[in-house]
């Protein structure tokens, strides 16, 4: 009996210690951004895109470890602007978080991944497109969730050359990623076999499209500044969303326009319903009150990566995590029809890239004849054997 | 003369079993239930149905087949013999799969929005209690003694076994990422679960709970991604199991007992649900992508004949 009594007082020491839930807490490292002003009546200032997309990781996260005694916490930092990284970095790291959303600019992310404390974690970008964070300024705590720039014009150049619409005017705004965005759309028609006809810088100042006249002055100028030979399309880089917009119905040539506006390519858009998706939008909305964005989907991308490895492992070890994250068996349910997994050379998470309209999907790349050695996501984007990036 | 009539009554007779059966597919894009003989292989009927229609199966007296509709959250009561919609059942919201309970009286559906599985009274219409599971429930099936659910979550990649009489979860099973469908083989003893996204089935033995097994799915000429399992039927006397391939256009047949893959069937494009026939030789797939469905001849192990059927096929069933 009291042999009975000393295992029983035993076990209820020990069962805290068996149920203990694990916590994992992921950062979530933001900057305040102006949000640009609207192009259209119809358009909704967004000032939380990604936080929301992390938030809702977590909930999904959670809704696992709530099986598996796991918990997961967001703790959320946002940057003001010209606020350097470091401070935020160092708070994470007292506070013994290793995994970060960053959702910043590509100058904050190298900062933050540079930071004092920075070595012991590991950020997810799920903001900047540049390439040369993949290539050049590559780091080996930095793991990409959002498609880069050379990702999303192989998926567009891809979607039409299976069209058979080679002959391309492009058509490049002032900024700095707009000129990133024509030399990975250039790159991407010298790889698929498309020709650009024609490469024009934008050149006409801002419009005003709203004011009360706006749309006569429009149809002034697009057909003026779109007046070139023939081509088949008109492919747009304007990621500032300047002017793209004002160019669909106005060219001088009755040619579609694609690119980063009206048929665009993107790692999320709110028209996907497809491989599931339906869902993964409907709680979106449910909890942002609002469309999800493509920041939003590779902030959640980020979370759930983070989560899907703590599953799989039955661990919140930090370095167990960075390794499966990295390793051949990851492999995570993203909604695009098949599975996403991290490539070793630079760190940039494989996802199949939408080619979305305004209001449906139009298609999804890989198209079906792009054949790679290892798999079809990898003719999309920087390939091992064009890798400049040394960790 | 008379033994000519002898000789064709016999070929009837004999060809009667097979004959007598009807297959019905739900067109998830057309928003239609398709009907076709089993005899012909041709089809008879197309019926309107709600919108977004998936899940199918039919009363445990097989006069009623429950249709569920994602996108009207209800079910759609088809009446067999008269062929029309005769009903509703609420569902619960966005229902895509569900079971009818061995002891005929209540549905167990999966709420994909919700993270619920709803029970359904199918005689007082009404959802008599609901069970929280993980995220996006997706796949249900139920032993053959009634006394277990098991309800798979895509996104939470885990087979929740739920005890079918206190509706309280007895275990919650991780599988491989994104699980599909989930079966009990005939005699309860085994619980296979099919992952979309590593295309492979996951076997417990359900008295332990314990993983027994995993079977991994190969197609020639097939990379790994193009090789998702979904749908899964088991044969009665429990030495096949059948499973649908999607992307690869194949469905395979596995031998239960040594979970390696007999034979792989070519059929039309992205098959999502397969159903086999009564007496047990034929097997119908339903072909998401090519609009069709494909007739397996089990004994000659071949397919023998495909049949346009609408837009989007996704569930199948055969009853009489």
């Amino acid at each position: 009996m009291k042999m009975a009594l000393a295992v029983l007082i035993l076990l209820a020491i020990a069962a805290p210690g068996l149920t203990e839930p694990q916590t994992m807490v992921i950062g979530y490292l933001g900057q305040r951004r102006k949000p640009p002003p609207p192009l259209g009546p119809r358009d909704e200032a967004v000032t939380d895109d990604g936080l929301q997309g992390a938030r809702l990781g977590i909930a999904d996260d959670a809704g696992t470890g709530r099986f598996l005694g796991q918990q997961f916490r967001l703790q959320e930092k946002v940057l003001s602007p010209g606020e350097e990284p470091d401070g935020a970095v160092k708070e994470f790291a007292a506070e013994g978080i290793s995994f970060v959303i960053a959702d910043l600019d590509a100058a904050q992310l190298l900062k933050a991944s540079a930071a004092p404390g920075a070595e012991r974690m590991l950020l997810f970008n799920s903001r900047a497109p540049d390439d040369r964070l993949r290539q050049d300024e590559c780091r080996i705590n930095v793991l990409h969730t959002i498609p880069s720039r050379a990702m999303l014009a192989d998926g567009l150049a891809q979607y039409l050359v299976w069209k058979r619409w080679r002959h391309w005017f492009l058509l490049v705004g002032p900024h700095s990623g707009d000129q990133a965005m024509a030399v990975a759309f250039r790159r991407a028609a010298a790889r698929f076999g498309a020709d650009i006809a024609f490469d024009h810088p934008w050149t006409f100042r801002p419009a005003e499209g709203r004011a009360d006249t706006g749309h006569v002055t429009l149809q002034t100028e697009i057909p003026a500044a779109t007046q070139v030979g023939d081509y088949d399309v008109l492919v747009v880089a304007d990621e500032a969303d300047e002017f793209g917009e004002y160019l669909e119905g106005r060219t001088a040539l009755p040619r579609m326009v694609v690119g980063t506006q009206e048929v665009v390519a993107t790692g999320w858009s709110p028209v996907n319903e497809e491989w599931g998706a339906t869902q993964l939008q409907d709680r979106f909305r449910k909890q942002a009150g609002r469309w999800m964005l493509p920041s939003d989907y590779a902030a959640w991308l980020g979370v759930r990566s983070v989560g899907e490895a703590a599953t799989r492992l039955h661990s919140v070890d930090p370095l167990a995590i960075s390794k499966y994250l990295r390793g051949d068996d990851f492999l995570l349910s993203g909604f695009k029809g098949q599975g996403l997994s991290f490539r070793p050379w630079d760190g940039q998470m494989r996802q199949p890239v939408l080619i979305a309209g305004s209001r449906l999907l139009v298609s999804i790349s890989p198209q079906p004849g792009f054949l790679h050695q290892r798999t079809p996501l990898d003719t999309l984007g920087i390939d091992v054997e064009e890798s400049t990036c040394k960790f | 003369m008379q033994v000519l009539i002898a000789l064709l009554l016999v070929m009837s007779a004999l060809a009667a079993p097979a004959a007598a059966e009807t297959i019905y597919v739900s067109n998830e894009q057309d928003n239609t239930v398709a009907i076709v003989d089993g005899a012909t292989m041709t089809l008879q009927a197309t019926i309107d149905v709600g919108r977004r229609p998936r899940g199918l199966a039919l009363s445990v007296d097989k006069k009623t087949l429950f249709v569920a509709e994602g996108d009207d959250n209800r079910l759609d009561l088809v009446d067999i013999a008269k062929r029309q919609v005769v009903g509703q059942l609420p569902s619960g919201a966005d229902p895509e799969f569900f079971v009818v309970h061995p002891d005929g009286k209540r549905l167990f559906v999966a709420n994909e929005n919700d993270n619920l599985v709803s029970v359904v009274d199918i005689a007082a219409g009404k959802v008599v209690g609901t069970v929280d599971v993980g995220v996006e429930p997706e796949g249900l099936a139920v032993s053959a003694d009634g006394s277990t659910v098991a309800c798979t979550s895509e996104t939470t990649s885990m087979v929740h076994l739920i005890d079918s009489r206190s509706l309280e979860l007895i275990d919650n099973l991780l599988v491989d990422t994104r699980p599909r469908a989930a079966a009990f083989s005939a005699d309860g003893k085994q619980l296979w679960v099919s992952s979309e996204l590593r295309g492979t089935v996951t076997v417990f033995d359900t008295a332990t709970r314990a993983q027994t097994g995993k079977v991994e799915f190969m197609v020639p000429g097939i990379r790994r991604e193009g090789v998702q399992a979904v749908g899964i039927e088991m044969s009665r006397d429990g030495a096949t199991a059948y499973v649908a391939l999607g992307p690869s256009n194949r469905v395979a047949e596995v031998d239960t007992m040594t979970l390696k893959v007999r034979h792989l069937y070519l059929v039309g494009q992205r098959p999502w649900h397969v159903a086999l026939s009564d007496d047990q030789k034929r097997l119908v797939s339903a072909n998401g992508n090519s609009g069709d469905i494909s007739f397996i001849d089990l004994e000659n192990q071949e397919v023998v004949k495909s049949v346009p059927v609408g837009r989007g096929p996704w569930g199948v069933v055969i009853g009489p």
